[in-house]
């Protein structure tokens, strides 16, 4: 149960589903959620005689993955057969890559925890390789029988793979966030993790300090964030316990039963395999130039790493708020679009807004930035009012909510329908002052004796008097001349 | 008739001297009469021949007939045809009716050739005598108690019993030139990539090829120009622009410079192929060739490196065939493994399965190197012997197999003595050559003798020419077999 | 080299192809048989020699990231052992 004496090694294996519309060997349309098999198009099924034909999109987007996390593009990758039988996979072989993969190293670097004890990770990628993905199989009954789904055969997926770099679930849960906004910003994976468009494999081993490798053992088909971590957390455990038990770790493939939070072993890998990889003779080697490499970066989107640093330098924005902004390419837009209009000065209030109301927001909501029913204009010009005193941050509130259900589309015209102008006419104040100086000799006498919290109550007199327009901060410098402070 | 040649075919057919329905119900009948004793076709389709001799002679009424519209045609039954069964000579795909065609296929409809039906193979086109067909061998016309050598063994019966005046087949190690060589008709193989594999059931894709047999050279040409061409569907396939592989025919031989592995003279061919072999050559001395040694000093090594490549290809390629989409099922069987396990034991045969093994072993976990990428190695070492032989000649001469037609069981029970009867041949597709076999002269029981020619990538006008010449001074291309 | 009447269960076990009693021997005696045929290449040394997985020297072609095909499920069914509500049936599959 002593976890501190122990050193974990963590390595993920993520399939993102590119977005191609089209298959990766074949001309089938990729679209979720068609009826069974009417996307299985003969090359996917298999049918005797048929041969592959690859897919420039997924190429493509390997090349965009490869440039976002500045790996090599290989001149030259080669696709293999790895050969298994499984109902779901139609040619007996899967068509991966093996020796010679598409992308080659890279790295991310990751933000894991929060707050204070927050740190800079940087992970190392192997490789990522082009592949196709297999059918599904149906495990409700059919008179005894599974049912086999092959719309899915031929969806083209990037597997990432990570060298071992990671020492918690945390840092494997960061990680994967991390390469998840990174897919989507780079448009070549929709992410959905429920359609299974991202999934990911954990491979999991102990060791203590100092000692070699630990035998691994790897989860597989972890589709949520928080069961890559409960897995993974559960997994560490279960090894140690089983070490200190006196037992040893035999490697081998588990499943996470989110049901019981546990792992079990797979069935169907108890089999020793030999996947008899070899190049695909119907397939020719994939050879990327520099000119494609070249065309491809120059139309690449800022990438979220280099945008942090950016908000950073230009805006001094803390990571915290750098990371939350660049969370999807549209939410780093939204709150560009922001600051362009509300001036460089006003990009912290603005991604106060962003990450507080709106972000609430839209979570309540369920919906996406892209779609906020308050503009990046709006939030600017609401912002603006609150910076040039027209409005105290109370009020911005409102003015957030009526421009969220629409009662409003002009931050002005509804702080003027709503009343909730702060008084900025130095004259009345300085009426309202005098009279609340004269109806308060008590307080008056405190603060001259030296009182400081006196003066909190004038103000909130004031404020009371104003019916709550008047600028607090005015009301002070007010108040404070005209006790000859 | 059934001697014409394709382009006097042709000529009648647009001359209207003779209709497409006339000469398609001829070989029909021909095919009624003779193939239950020589197992040339698996399978043949009289209504969808005579359906289709009709639109040919339409076509030619209305003037847009091409060279080979109206002239009947048989596909290896390798090749899936849309709406007619494609069994591969197999068990497993008895029963396969594919929902598409071939591009071959589709090719030749286009052409307007007509379709009389699916010849008789080896199973999975594994096999050089065609004795390993689920639907029993292919018999040689020239003696029905010898093989007619394989594995397109039925296309090559077909064409030299004159059941259909031309036919596809496809030749991995072999598999057109040796049959055609065994029955006495032409046969060729071209460059690989030259014909679309889309549609052609696969058995070794890095040397599967689609070739074509037809009585002479000429009528080759004019059966290749129409299967070629680039297909988008098939990645192996070769962008050029469509040729046409009659060009070069009536080109005068003098000059040839023909090249003489002394491979494959020094031992393992019998004295009568030989003589044959020989006497061929001097005829094309006589018309102005000359015959230049050269060597390939690892052509020995083709045998043993194809029989790893090919049975590791097979060995995936033929995983798809488990009874779950398509094909042969197993009536009775326990759980998902049992089904497979049984499934693929009773739809395939001996052979298929020895090479579905054999594959297995060379690519699994701690043999690959020492096999299959050592064979990989040979391969480029065999290339490259054709590459400096042919700085010093422009085709490549020699026998295309070592015997002429052999007794059905003599070798059927000895897989390696089988193997060794592709010698000459298998170099060639682990280089990706074109390759001819043309009948050059008979040896023992005046069973035919094949030449075989070996031409530089995308040679084959050339190959073809030189057959042509050959054949324009000789007449053993126009021997026919005695028949009922 | 010979291989065992093990190695070639195992082989046959991976190939999924059931192997009856009868049949191990023979087969492991033929098998014997081609790769006494197959030993010849290790005679040659190829340590200098790139493996040559294709006759062509060539790049892999692509093709635009298009959807060209159609709903032909049930001409593509029709030739299947057993199907129900499109899907293809088999024996129960355990993960």
């Amino acid at each position: 149960m002593s976890r501190q004496n122990w050193e974990v090694v963590i390595g993920l294996e993520i399939h993102a589903q590119l977005n191609t519309a089209s298959k990766i060997f074949s001309g089938a349309s990729t679209a979720f959620g068609a009826e069974a098999n009417a996307q299985a198009s003969a090359v996917d099924i298999a049918l005797p005689g048929v041969l592959p034909v690859l897919n420039r999109g997924a190429v493509e987007r390997a090349i965009r993955f490869g440039l976002a996390i500045d790996a090599e593009i290989a001149p030259k990758s080669v696709f293999a057969r790895k050969n298994y039988f499984y109902p779901d996979l139609p040619k007996g072989y899967q068509i991966s890559q093996f020796e010679l993969p598409v992308v080659v190293g890279g790295e991310v670097t990751v933000r894991v925890g929060e707050g204070e004890a927050a740190y800079d990770k940087t992970i190392h990628l192997t490789r990522a390789h082009l592949e196709e993905d297999a059918g599904k199989s149906l495990h409700e009954d059919f008179h005894g029988m599974s049912g086999i789904d092959l719309n899915r055969a031929g969806t083209p997926l990037l597997e990432i793979v990570s060298e071992p770099d990671m020492r918690s679930a945390a840092e494997a849960v960061a990680y994967a966030r991390a390469l998840h906004t990174l897919v989507r910003w780079i448009d070549i994976c929709d992410g959905n993790m429920q359609e299974g468009s991202f999934r990911c494999d954990a491979n999991v081993s102990v060791r203590r300090p100092g000692e070699p490798l630990g035998t691994r053992r790897e989860i597989k088909n972890l589709n949520s964030f928080r069961f890559l971590q409960q897995a993974i957390d559960y997994e560490i455990q279960w090894q140690i316990d089983t070490i200190e038990d006196g037992g040893k770790i035999q490697q081998a493939t588990v499943l996470f039963d989110p049901d019981t939070g546990e792992t079990r072993m797979m069935r169907s890998k108890e089999d020793a395999h030999d996947y008899r990889y070899f190049p695909d003779p119907d397939l020719l080697p994939l050879m990327i130039g520099e000119d494609w490499i070249a065309r491809t970066r120059a139309a690449m989107p800022e990438l979220p790493g280099a945008m942090r640093a950016r908000f950073e330098a230009d805006w001094g924005l803390s990571a915290y708020d750098t990371v939350t902004l660049t969370v999807s390419r549209d939410t780093a837009a939204y709150f560009e679009a922001a600051v362009a209009a509300a001036g460089d000065a006003q990009a912290k209030p603005c991604a106060n807004w962003i990450m507080g109301e709106l972000a609430a927001r839209l979570n309540k909501a369920e919906r996406d930035i892209a779609d906020s029913p308050v503009s990046p204009a709006q939030l600017a010009a609401l912002v603006g009012r609150i910076a040039d005193g027209t409005i105290s941050n109370n009020a911005g509130k409102k003015v957030f909510d009526a421009l969220w259900n629409g009662a409003g589309s002009e931050v002005d015209a509804i702080i003027a329908a709503e009343g909730l102008k702060q008084m900025s006419d130095t004259g009345e104040l300085e009426r309202i002052v005098d009279e609340v100086l004269a109806a308060n000799p008590k307080s008056v006498e405190e603060f001259r004796a030296g009182k400081e919290k006196a003066l909190n109550a004038l103000v909130g007199q004031v404020m009371k008097a104003s019916r709550g327009k008047a600028n607090p901060a005015q009301v002070n410098t007010v108040l404070r001349a005209k006790l000859g402070a | 008739m059934i001697e014409a040649s394709l382009k006097d075919l042709a000529a009648a057919l647009r001359a209207g001297t003779l209709s497409s329905v006339e000469l398609t119900t001829l070989f029909l009948d021909r095919i009624d009469a003779l193939n239950p004793s020589l197992n040339a076709f698996i399978t043949v389709d009289r209504d969808g021949a005579l359906a289709a001799a009709r639109a040919a002679d339409a076509r030619i009424a209305a003037g847009t007939a091409g060279a080979l519209t109206g002239i009947p045609l048989a596909h290896k039954d390798v090749f899936c045809t849309e709406g007619l069964r494609t069994t591969c000579a197999s068990k497993m795909l008895a029963d396969f009716v594919s929902p598409y065609d071939a591009h071959v296929v589709s090719q030749l409809k286009a052409a307007g050739a007509v379709m009389l039906g699916k010849t008789n193979m080896d199973e999975y086109a594994m096999g050089s005598s065609n004795e390993n067909s689920h639907f029993g061998p292919a018999k040689n016309p020239w003696d029905a108690t010898r093989v007619p050598g394989g594995s397109s063994g039925g296309s090559a019966v077909a064409v030299a019993a004159r059941l259909v005046p031309m036919a596809t087949g496809t030749d991995t190690g072999g598999s057109v030139r040796q049959p055609a060589a065994l029955t006495g008709v032409t046969g060729i193989k071209p460059t690989y990539g030259v014909v679309s594999r889309y549609g052609m059931i696969a058995y070794a894709s890095s040397l599967d090829q689609g070739g074509a047999f037809g009585r002479s050279a000429e009528d080759c040409a004019l059966l290749l120009s129409a299967m070629a061409g680039f297909d988008p569907r098939d990645s192996t396939s070769v962008e050029r622009e469509a040729e046409d592989y009659s060009r070069a025919l009536g080109q005068p031989l003098a000059g040839l410079r023909i090249g003489l592995p002394k491979e494959f003279f020094a031992e393992g061919m019998d004295d009568d192929v030989r003589a044959a072999i020989d006497a061929a050559l001097e005829q094309y001395r006589q018309l102005g060739a000359t015959t230049v040694e050269v060597s390939l000093p690892n052509a020995k090594l083709a045998i043993p490196a194809y029989y790893v490549i090919a049975p590791a290809e097979a060995s995936s390629n033929l995983s798809r065939f488990d009874g779950v989409r398509y094909g042969h099922r197993a009536a009775e069987y326990g759980d998902l493994a049992d089904m497979y396990g049984k499934s693929r034991a009773q739809g395939f045969g001996a052979e298929v399965k020895r090479r579905i093994l054999v594959g297995t072993y060379v690519l699994s976990h701690g043999y690959y190197d020492a096999y299959y990428l050592q064979a990989q190695k040979l391969r480029r070492l065999i290339a490259e012997d054709f590459a400096a032989a042919f700085t010093q000649c422009d085709v490549i001469a020699g026998p295309t197999s070592p015997t002429v037609a052999w007794p059905i069981g003599e070798k059927s029970d000895d897989p390696v003595q089988m193997y060794l009867q592709d010698i000459y041949t298998i170099a060639v597709n682990l280089a990706g050559l074109p390759g001819l076999s043309l009948p050059c002269g008979t040896g023992a029981g005046d069973l035919p003798v094949g030449l075989q020619l070996i031409g530089n990538y995308f040679d084959e006008a050339r190959l073809l020419n030189v057959a042509h010449g050959f054949q324009q001074a000789t007449d053993w291309h126009r021997r026919t077999p005695a028949l009922g | 080299m010979s291989l065992s009447i093990d190695e070639v269960r195992h082989i046959a076990r991976l190939a999924r192809i059931e192997l009856g009693e009868g049949e191990a021997q023979d087969t492991l005696d033929k098998l014997n048989n081609i790769f006494g045929l197959i030993e010849q290449m290790q005679a040659v040394d190829t340590s200098q020699v790139e493996p040559m997985s294709h006759p062509q020297d060539v790049a892999q072609r692509l093709r635009d990231d298009i959807v060209t095909e159609s709903d032909r499920r049930d001409a593509y069914q029709r030739v299947a052992p057993q199907v129900e509500a499109g899907l293809y049936l088999v024996p129960k599959v355990i993960e």
